[in-house]
């Protein structure tokens, strides 16, 4: 026996029982969704993304800031694409703080749509003092800040073509949305604290946001919270990587002329090299 | 492997030239009459392939730096900016990103293929001590690339790497200190960091050329390990012959890039790096990008800080004494039946040691990462330096010539 083979024994017998602690001591997996601006092909579903601003500006703006999205980016192609007259009107619905005026002053003017979403709170002392002590996250990069892992082998499948899977932040976000559960027998929590199986430690600072019937969509889609969280989790998709779309279309031609290229540059390659012996 | 240059300029401009400074005839010389073993694989297209990452990241980086602010309170908004208001920006940083894996998955192809076919060996060294460096440079330009974006994990990388430093007795602190510009990683930090990731790949640029110089002397290893013989009848001109295998290679190495780049851009990357460093939080699990996961699990498989820092040094920094650690007189692998077993043996433990360094240091896989460890020194310490000994080894081909087939030269006749 080579060291080899007793090298590759000891670290499989290692490898099992950990394979096997994984799932015991941490959060469940979030389910998988399925997602229109997955895959080489995919795009974002704009009636989703227009109904996911919605529910954004009516639950979870009151806490959450978005503060690197633009108004301009609502009315931009790969967006919710709404009409530049829609993006100005909400731009004038927000109070947007600007100066030194001439006199030196600060002032509140509508919003413009070249400003970003302006922040609930003043600041993060300002939240925390707000929100029991809890600071909620700015949103607009949230989709691609969460994540988990699909262990060993599988993570590797999440990099292939036809196999690949990006959606690990979107997933978390939709089952965190979902995951509010009765606590079980046992487990006490201060106060201000709500119980989620996904959550780290499964204590969340956040009360349940959404429930059925709370924003009213004006497109027939059904108003559960299980759409809900599917529409807000796009959205936040889009403006964590608002050119996903621009990237996969223009992705597709590279990788396209690319296999082409590869082709033609091995053909040239064996009639060059097939004088030589 | 110098042939004579019977190079002259067409053009009359260029003959003027060549009296005064020859450097038209030095590029003739080194990639268009350079003779190329003809028995070479596409493993051997890895040269020019790095080249061109090394090339497509400086391009992509200085693109980058025209947008890019080095201050604690800008750096995360500035890169924000770059994916969603500077034009094509989200490319450039894709691209720059994830051509930092490729160039890593690149340079680990490139030195196990030289591990296989024994490229170290005599007269080699000198290319392989500067190959070394050049990894030690692309592992520094790597790290501190990290940090620049300022997310979680850029901000406790540097934390955790400038930490390894204060393990040095009695000076530890204070080259620290020197280090970070402070007693912890900050602004001065952020924007020395900066400087030296701007400055490296121009260092790793100069060894390249010292690399590419050393390698023209010698001459390429081939497959067989047995030196080409025969100039006519074993090697061809590098252009148009080689130039076009290298496009092959490399057409097909930047299809994948651009797959990456392209649609799964975040994949190497870690979540935590989308949240912008607070140094009041810690990460539950602070890790590396993966290209430096097997010395990050060599660190961490020693309870001593100092010899963890040692060992994890010493792992990188023996690959260097390879030459002297492989006695084998014969160079390939392939003739080498029982050293082929523990070469992949050995890819076996790099890359097991890459999948613990991303796993807790604890239980088991600490156990693992020990035991993997152990083989990942003895391999290069006692199985290299007993092998070249007691090894039986396969009959080397006479010549490339005789091992592609074809009749022996009359020179090796008169040998026989």
């Amino acid at each position: 026996m080579s060291w080899k083979s007793i090298v590759l024994a000891a670290a499989l017998a290692g490898a099992a029982p950990a394979l096997a602690e994984e799932g015991a001591h941490s959060q469940p997996k979030p389910p998988r969704q399925q997602w229109s601006f997955a895959g080489a092909f995919g795009g974002f579903d704009q009636g989703q993304l227009r109904r996911g601003l919605k529910v954004y500006r009516e639950v979870c703006a009151s806490c959450h800031s978005l503060s690197r999205v633009a108004f301009r980016n609502l009315a931009e192609k790969g967006g919710p694409e709404l009409s530049v007259a829609q993006a100005k009107e909400i731009a004038e619905s927000y109070k947007v703080k600007d100066g030194p005026n001439d006199a030196g002053d600060y002032f509140e003017r509508p919003g413009r749509l070249s400003d970003r979403f302006p922040p609930p709170f003043a600041n993060e002392q300002a939240a925390r003092a707000a929100m029991n002590g809890a600071y909620p996250p700015d949103m607009s990069v949230l989709a691609k800040a969460r994540g988990y892992s699909r262990g060993f082998p599988l993570f590797l499948a999440d990099a292939l073509p036809g196999f690949s899977y990006q959606e690990h932040g979107v997933d978390y976000i939709v089952a965190l949305l979902e995951g509010y559960t009765d606590m079980p027998n046992g487990v006490e929590l201060p106060p201000g604290q709500y119980y989620n199986v996904y959550m780290t430690g499964h204590r969340i600072g956040m009360p349940p946001p959404l429930s059925n019937g709370v924003v009213t969509y004006d497109d027939g889609a059904p108003q559960t919270v299980d759409q809900y969280a599917k529409d807000v989790s796009a959205f936040l998709m889009w403006t964590a990587e608002p050119h996903l779309e621009a990237r996969k279309s223009i992705g597709l031609k590279v990788v396209g002329f690319l296999i082409v290229l590869s082709f033609l540059v091995y053909f040239t390659k064996r009639k060059i090299w097939s004088s030589v012996h | 492997m110098t042939g004579h240059s019977t190079y002259t300029p067409k053009s009359g401009f260029a003959r003027w030239l060549e009296r005064r400074l020859p450097i038209i005839g030095f590029i003739h010389e080194s990639f268009v009459a350079y003779p190329v073993p003809k028995n070479l694989n596409y493993l051997w297209t890895f040269g020019a392939i790095l080249s061109f990452m090394l090339v497509a990241q400086i391009v992509t980086g200085i693109v980058l730096a025209m947008h890019y602010t080095p201050e604690t309170t800008l750096a995360f908004d500035s890169i924000e900016h770059i994916m969603r208001d500077v034009n094509w920006g989200w490319a450039l940083r894709y691209a720059h990103a994830n051509g930092a894996s490729m160039f890593f998955l690149a340079v680990y192809i490139h030195i196990f293929r030289g591990m296989y076919y024994g490229s170290y060996k005599e007269p080699r060294e000198v290319l392989w001590i500067l190959g070394v460096v050049i990894f030690l440079l692309m592992m520094a330009t790597g790290f501190l690339g990290y940090v620049l974006p300022w997310g979680q994990m850029s901000f406790w990388a540097a934390t955790v790497i400038t930490n390894l430093f204060t393990a040095i007795p009695y000076v530890g602190n204070s080259i620290t200190t020197w280090l970070l510009g402070g007693y912890s990683v900050d602004n001065a930090t952020l924007n020395r960091f900066f400087a030296l990731h701007y400055l490296l790949p121009f260092v790793i640029v100069a060894v390249v050329g010292l690399h590419v110089w050393a390698l023209h002397v010698t001459g390429q290893n081939n497959p067989t390990g047995v030196e080409v013989k025969d100039m006519k009848k074993e090697t061809v001109p590098f252009t148009p012959y080689a130039t076009l295998k290298d496009a092959v290679g490399l057409a097909v190495f930047v299809a994948l890039f651009a797959w990456l780049t392209f649609f799964v851009p975040n994949y190497t990357g870690h979540p935590d790096n989308y949240i912008e460093a607070n140094p009041l939080v810690t990460p539950p699990h602070i890790v590396p990008e993966w290209y430096f996961l097997p010395f990050y699990a060599i660190l961490r498989a020693i309870p001593n800080k100092l010899i963890g820092v040692i060992a994890l040094f010493a792992s990188i920094l023996i690959v260097a004494a390879l030459p002297w650690l492989d006695t084998s007189k014969v160079r390939s692998g392939v003739y080498r039946p029982a050293f082929k077993k523990f070469y992949w043996g050995f890819v076996f433990v790099a890359v097991g040691l890459g999948y613990l360094g991303a796993q807790p240091a604890e239980g088991v896989y600490l156990v693992a990462a020990r035991i993997l460890m152990a083989y990942y020194f003895l391999h290069f310490l006692v199985v290299l330096p007993l092998l070249g000994k007691y090894e039986q080894t396969l009959p080397e081909p006479r010549s490339i010539a005789a091992s592609l087939g074809q009749a022996a030269t009359p020179e090796e006749k008169s040998h026989a």
